[in-house]
């Protein structure tokens, strides 16, 4: 977006429309919080009074899948839970994006054993891996960045060109 | 399906009715069949991966079956793969609102089946820190509830508590949330004087906050409503149904492990144990709100009467040497080394050791063959068993009440699935 | 304390009991598989004793279970070490925890359980509160409870075949098991 001032009195707004599109969808994510374990204290704390996400625009926590645009996962992915994750994951409308919050969703983390999923990105795309266990709700911010940076660089409104995978940690 | 020869009489009813052109025809009831609902495992009222399945008679609840085991982590398996030491992590992550307080009930088991005790000092700091784990627990569990009836503020204040209890988790531990910190023989690090002072203020403050929660809550009447006589037991049942901690004591049964059987330095300092009568909402809820201001009672007798001293046992063949030692002594080096991997070698047997945990009765069973790791550990959780009266109390109520009951009972589900 | 409770489980059940033991404070009593349910039942309504809180119960898979200090002691003299096998006879354990919320005290019930035909009585007309502890057992050892109402797995899917907690039974698990939703 640029305002364009060639002549003092006569300035005009050059745009294209999906920039438009993209920077309003950037400042405005709403976020499925799919809180599972302790990482979903952290998430709270990271809507709550002092970390406030509502600075950056995704303070709208929707529980329902179908008005969301962000999927946080928080938590250990059991694989009964699995099966669940990705039906939240199919519900949500295009275009969307994942955050893996916190080692257990990214990887297993401390949990090697016979009923964790070893990463979700095992069965969903994860767009920002967020590690720390949990991690302090600063770095769910940094995520959130991250994806507001690559919502202004893609191209929302297909989706297509997907920047490469983001760790924040 | 099992309605079809009820629905062939209705329409033959019916038919038989058209044909004769009653008009008075009354089906005997029209309506009778249930809807089954199913909530969770991802709904923001049950704390959590909890599932419920519903059944419905309009919105009267008719039976209610939970089902668990979307955040099983098999930890017991797990415990029988690491060793004592390495084991204490996970217990942060059991009931993770309240990580210290898991903390201890571990050390506790393991010192009691090795043979080793804490110094005192050590155990004020842990009884310091556990108490404050239920004031922050207990502060989580209102504020929920308080939100699932409808009442965000609440859960704003409580949240506010909470993150100044992080502060002094952070001071007193080094992080704000996975505490990890008793070792087995005493605690990872020792209470400065910067911490007493953070932990003062708050104690200090918190009966003021506190009573600004009870003030929006207590005479609030959409709250009341919502609370009072919703989801009531009473005593025998809920003894049968194996509730345990807040929940025991809101239908009048004066247990708590802490005057029970007394651990740590709990005989000697003076608190109350709350109890009230009416077994339902209002009931637990109160119970939480006053067990607070007795958390930070014996806080604050604690923080006077604390011993100078160690932090850890003098055991070197089953405590970890402090670390600044281990760099440079010979023999602690060795021990620590031995200790690392090797673990703790306890005595061959099995006890059973419980605490207050801030749900309620937190259990740890350990068989030892002898070994660095345990043969079998047990978690006998609050939260898995006071679910259980879940069907028990959600009988005959009302849908939207369901949401208020889950939240005065206060599961964690990475407690209840283990 | 324990004699009283011993002196008291002989005269009323005789043979059932097997042993009535005393480790760190805690008592212990080793019962008959097929006579928990007497045991228990006169653990909670005698007058006395009334044992009235259930607290848990839990399994416990004792395949070659030896004290390590005897392998430890073999080892050091260079033996081969063979463990003593505990027979499939003999091969799980079921163990109640009972609680006595008015005298203030608690009691360790244990039983053994064959290996090849895995089946305990149910304590769920007993306790109310034994109906999950001991759909948990089932769900991670296979021992099942005769006169259950409603056996089903707890914790793991419903389809799972195997019992977590075995000692055969991988840490990792079986792979492949429990499918994955596809990306
Ligand atoms: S990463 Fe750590 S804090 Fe987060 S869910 Fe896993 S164990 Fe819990």
């Amino acid at each position: 977006m640029a305002v364009n001032r060639t002549n003092e009195n006569e300035g005009f707004l050059t745009s294209r429309v999906d920039a438009l599109f993209n920077w309003s969808l950037k400042n405005s994510l709403w976020p499925m919080p799919l809180g599972i374990s302790c990482c979903a204290i952290e998430m709270m704390a990271f809507a709550g009074p002092r970390y406030d996400v509502s600075r950056f625009g995704a303070e709208v926590f929707r529980f329902s899948p179908r008005q969301s645009d962000l999927l946080i996962v928080a938590g250990t992915v059991t694989y009964k839970m699995a099966r669940v994750v990705r039906k939240i994951y199919d519900q949500m409308p295009d275009p969307k994006w994942v955050i893996s919050m916190g080692v257990c969703a990214s990887s297993g983390g401390m949990y090697r054993s016979y009923s964790v999923v070893q990463g979700i990105d095992q069965f969903v795309p994860v767009d920002v891996y967020v590690g720390g266990c949990p991690p302090r709700p600063d770095s769910l911010l940094k995520a959130l960045m991250e994806i507001q940076k690559r919502i202004q660089a893609g191209e929302t409104l297909t989706q297509q060109r997907r920047p490469e995978k983001v760790l924040v940690d | 399906m099992a309605n079809s020869s009820r629905d062939k009489d209705n329409v033959a009813q019916i038919v038989r009715a058209l044909e004769d052109k009653d008009t008075s025809a009354a089906l005997e009831d029209p309506l009778e069949n249930y809807m089954v609902l199913n909530m969770g495992p991802q709904h923001p009222a049950t704390h959590g991966v909890l599932r419920l399945l519903v059944k419905l008679d309009g919105e009267t609840v008719v039976e209610c079956i939970p089902e668990l085991g979307y955040l099983h982590r098999g930890y017991e398996k797990i415990a029988e793969a690491s060793t004592y030491m390495e084991f204490i992590p996970h217990t942060d992550r059991l009931d993770y609102i309240s990580p210290i307080a898991n903390n201890v009930a571990y050390a506790l088991a393991v010192e009691k089946i090795a043979g080793v005790e804490a110094p005192p000092r050590a155990q004020y700091i842990r009884v310091i820190g556990a108490e404050l784990a239920r004031v922050s627990s207990h502060l989580m569990a209102i504020g929920a509830m308080a939100m699932d009836v409808g009442a965000m503020t609440v859960f704003l204040w409580a949240f506010r508590e909470r993150e100044k209890l992080y502060d002094i988790f952070d001071l007193l531990t080094g992080v704000r949330f996975t505490t990890s910190y008793t070792r087995i023989g005493g605690v990872a690090q020792d209470l400065t004087d910067e911490t007493k002072q953070a932990i003062g203020k708050f104690i200090d403050e918190f009966p003021h906050h506190h009573a600004e929660i009870i003030k929006m809550l207590n005479k609030n009447r959409i709250f009341l409503d919502r609370v009072v006589g919703v989801g009531a037991i009473d005593a025998e049942t809920a003894i049968g149904l194996g509730f345990s901690g807040a929940n025991l004591r809101g239908c009048g049964i004066e247990h708590d492990i802490r005057t029970f059987s007394p651990y740590l330095v709990y005989d000697q300092l003076s608190f109350d144990v709350i109890t009230e009568k009416d077994g339902d909402c209002f009931a637990r809820y109160m119970v939480r709100m006053r067990e607070m201001l007795e958390s930070v009672k014996i806080v604050r007798q604690a923080l006077e009467r604390i011993p100078q001293g160690p932090i850890k046992a003098d055991l070197p063949k089953k405590v970890l040497p402090q670390k600044e030692r281990v760099y440079e002594k010979m023999e602690e080096l060795i021990h620590d080394f031995v200790i690392v991997n090797d673990g703790v070698n306890p005595d061959v047997g099995d006890v059973y050791v419980t605490t207050e945990g801030s749900k309620g009765e937190l259990g740890f069973y350990i068989i030892s063959d002898g070994s660095g790791h345990p043969w079998r550990m047990k978690i006998r959780s609050p939260s898995f068993c006071n679910l259980q009266a879940l069907p028990y109390l959600v009988k005959g109520q009302m849908i939207s009440d369901v949401v208020a009951i889950i939240g005065s009972i206060d599961p964690i589900m990475g407690e209840a699935d283990k | 304390m324990i004699e009283k409770i011993e002196e008291k489980l002989r005269a009323a059940l005789g043979e059932n009991i097997i042993s009535v033991k005393e480790f760190k404070d805690q008592v212990i009593v080793e019962a008959r598989r097929d006579a928990i349910v007497e045991v228990c039942r006169f653990l909670k309504e005698d007058r006395e004793l009334e044992f009235n809180f259930l607290s848990d119960i839990c399994g416990a898979d004792m395949l070659n279970f030896v004290d390590s200090s005897s392998r430890k002691a073999y080892l050091a003299v260079e033996h081969d070490y063979h463990p003593e096998e505990v027979p499939t006879a003999g091969r799980f354990m079921v163990i109640y925890q009972l609680t006595s919320l008015r005298n203030r005290t608690r009691i360790r019930v244990k039983v053994r359980v064959d290996g090849d035909n895995p089946v305990c009585p149910s304590l769920t007309s007993l306790y109310p509160a034994a109906n999950w502890y001991e759909r948990e057992t089932f769900d991670m050892f296979g021992i099942t409870f005769e006169g259950h109402p409603d056996m089903r797995r707890m914790y793991m899917p419903e389809e799972y075949d195997h019992h977590p907690l075995r000692k055969d039974f991988p840490l990792m698990g079986v792979p492949g098991s429990i499918p994955l939703p596809r990306k």
